[in-house]
């Protein structure tokens, strides 16, 4: 089958290659998790998860370490197995299975690239493994290196390369063998912030062109939204929500996501009350607000309250106005030109539409 | 007065940090002053005997008067050719060798259970109980298995409780192995040496193995090896340089050792009982520095090829 190398030549024919790939049907389920429980000791580190990742899909697990996204995807990879519930990896069981005997491949946390031997070997590790031909494999290898933008490396030690290049090889070294699902473990964490920019866009172009199936385990919820197609968020070894960035964003579920997907206001029953709203716990963007000074119309219908502006933070295009208004603390995010003669200590006015405010669970 | 009183330790304290500032700014004279004495012993006393050794070596015996003849020569290194003298540097390097082997064969699978899987204080017991035997006296250690190699010793005991006497014995009347008891045969000989050397084969091993990171195991295993692949090709290559740096201790340690062969095994000599035969009763130093050469010239030989063959490659 010749297939296998035209495949991984994606970086000069995208289209090809995706033609090639998207023959699995879009609704088809990748990895599914069903009442997976896995303990260490008394430490629930997953606690019944249930999940469907569908074929094709960038899914990004999402959550605080120790939340478990880390131990879902070892899961997955085999290196743990579960208490309690099923995994399925394409509609097929994997019980009992051994890492090396599933079809996933792994870009680990710290590379994990073997020391004694060159790049080259590295990436061919997998297909040496599977007793290709050494003129095959290298052949693949080359490909593959080729595919991450490092040809010209092939002869070096891990360790002379730099951290970005390194994540590169471990990109190129699980992709060779074609898995049916890429697990990645914080693969972008070591990355200072701009190569970290520059890797978001690259994984997620290779995920389109090759219509693999990415798991992506972070702690960054910038990361998690910019790239994934769908999201779950992990809190206690639980996932608390799966949705599309967008639903993540702006209609989390409860409070938990709501602070920690980008930093949402939580109104308490009451102070939602007292608002005029429903006496339910609702979440309200910072974005959503608007800041003016004391007696300025607000919007056409819009709720408003006064206060104190407490601290005005920088960030570049946009300020973060934290303002106490009648005990709660509010943060707007607002347009710089909005805020730029706002001091500390003055009356601001805040204001928002209803319609931005949005209702969460209710807690027990 | 107060300040009278004061004035000594304040004094004191302004010369030491005087002393701190002028070391803070000439890092070069803290060095010096810091590795002189340890370069001093190690020029002198180290490499200064060895190159008076290596001088000695190019020295000849007048074979009339017995006295050391101060002269360039080569004689003396091409009486190690002989028969009688190559005889005893082959017969040691095979023991050496054999040795090197057996400990790495027995000290792996400790090393490895050591630093994989032993944590606490199971890993702290394997540490005394490696390191212990170190602590007890050399000679104690090879008289006691003397006797219990001896032909009536507890060895010989066991094996006939257990029914083993025939395999023993077969054993025994293995050519050039064999002897009329272990504690006379090479066999017996080597089972010392291995048992000696054994911590200094599995502390580096057990070093190199616990730089090993889990997660190089894990990735293996993620890329399709099952674990005797992943011991193959990448715990084995990874714990090399630990086996190299062991049968460095193991092998030059029995290519010297004097006393171990003169308690246990054949008759015969080895090499660091020729040398110790040669320099004393015979006087004949130039001879005994030459043999003395040998295993330097050996471990650089093994080292080289050690090298060639990738064994210090992870680092």
């Amino acid at each position: 089958m010749s297939s296998g190398a035209s495949d991984m030549s994606v970086h000069t024919r995208p289209q090809a290659a995706m033609a090639a790939r998207r023959l699995v049907p879009e609704d088809t389920s990748a990895v599914r998790f069903s009442g997976v429980t896995r303990h260490f000791g008394s430490v629930k580190a997953v606690d019944g998860v249930d999940l469907d990742v569908r074929a094709g899909e960038f899914f990004a697990m999402l959550g605080p370490s120790g939340s478990g996204k880390t131990t879902c995807l070892r899961l997955v990879a085999g290196f743990e197995q579960p208490n309690a519930g099923e995994i399925s990896i394409f509609d097929e069981p994997v019980a009992g299975s051994p890492p090396f005997q599933r079809a996933v491949n792994t870009v680990f946390q710290d590379y994990a690239l073997f020391p004694h031997l060159n790049i080259l070997d590295n990436v061919a590790y997998g297909l040496r493994i599977r007793g290709m031909v050494r003129s095959e494999r290298e052949k693949l290898a080359r490909e593959a290196l080729g595919l991450v933008k490092l040809v010209g490396f092939e002869g070096r030690r891990p360790s002379q390369l730099s951290g970005g290049q390194r994540q590169r090889v471990a990109l190129a070294r699980a992709l060779v063998n074609r898995p049916k699902v890429l697990l990645l473990d914080e693969p972008l964490g070591a990355l200072d912030l701009k190569l970290r920019e520059e890797m978001q866009v690259e994984l997620k172009t290779l995920q389109r062109a090759l219509g693999l199936t990415f798991i992506f385990v972070t702690h960054d919820q910038g990361e998690a939204l910019s790239m994934s197609d769908r999201v779950a968020v992990f809190d206690a070894g639980r996932i608390v929500q799966v949705g599309t960035p967008e639903e993540i964003y702006e209609r989390p579920r409860n409070r938990f996501v709501a602070q920690f997907v980008g930093g949402s206001n939580v109104l308490e029953p009451a102070i939602t009350a007292r608002l005029g709203g429903q006496p339910r716990l609702a979440s309200l963007r910072p974005e959503a607000i608007a800041v003016q000074s004391v007696g300025a119309a607000p919007g056409d219908g819009h709720v408003h309250v006064d206060g104190i502006c407490i601290e005005v933070q920088y960030h570049g295009a946009m300020r973060r106005v934290i303002a106490e208004c009648a005990s709660i603390r509010l943060a707007a995010l607002v347009p710089a030109t909005q805020a730029r003669n706002l001091l500390s200590g003055e009356a601001v006015r805040l204001s928002w539409s209803p319609a931005s405010l949005h209702v969460m669970e209710d807690e027990k | 007065m107060t300040s009278v009183a004061l004035d000594p330790p304040m004094a004191r304290e302004a010369l030491s940090r005087r002393l701190s500032s002028v070391l803070f700014a000439k890092r070069g004279l803290l060095v010096t002053l810091l590795l002189v004495p340890p370069l001093l012993w190690l020029g002198v006393v180290y490499v200064g005997s060895l190159i008076a050794l290596l001088i000695q070596s190019f020295f000849s015996i007048d074979e009339f008067s017995g006295t050391i003849v101060r002269e360039f020569t080569l004689k003396t290194y091409a009486e190690l050719l002989r028969p009688a003298n190559l005889d005893v540097i082959l017969r040691t390097l095979a023991i050496a060798t054999f040795v090197t082997f057996a400990s790495a064969v027995l000290a792996f699978p400790i090393a490895y259970y050591a630093a994989r899987y032993a944590r606490g204080r199971t890993k702290a017991t394997f540490y005394i109980a490696i390191v212990m035997p170190l602590w007890s006296s050399y000679l104690v250690k090879v008289y006691a298995w003397k006797l219990l190699l001896a032909k009536e010793g507890a060895v010989a005991w066991g094996a006939d409780r257990l029914g083993a006497t025939p395999m023993v014995d077969a054993l025994l009347s293995m050519p050039f192995v064999g002897g009329p008891s272990l504690s006379v045969s090479y066999l017996g000989q080597a089972l010392v040496f291995a048992y000696l050397w054994l911590p200094f084969m599995i502390l580096p091993i057990q070093a190199a193995l616990e730089r090993v990171p889990a997660s190089l195991i894990e990735a293996s295993a993620d890329l399709g090896a099952a674990p005797g692949q992943t011991f193959r090709t990448v715990t084995l290559p990874l714990a090399l340089p630990g086996v190299a740096a062991g049968s460095i201790f193991t092998f030059s340690l029995t290519l010297g050792d004097y006393i171990l062969p003169q308690i246990i095994g054949p008759s015969t000599l080895l090499l660091g009982q020729t040398v110790y035969v040669l320099q004393g009763t015979a006087g004949n130093i130039p001879l005994a520095a030459a043999f003395a050469v040998v295993p330097i010239i050996v471990m650089g030989f093994y080292l080289f090829a050690a090298k060639r063959l990738g064994a210090f490659d992870a680092f």
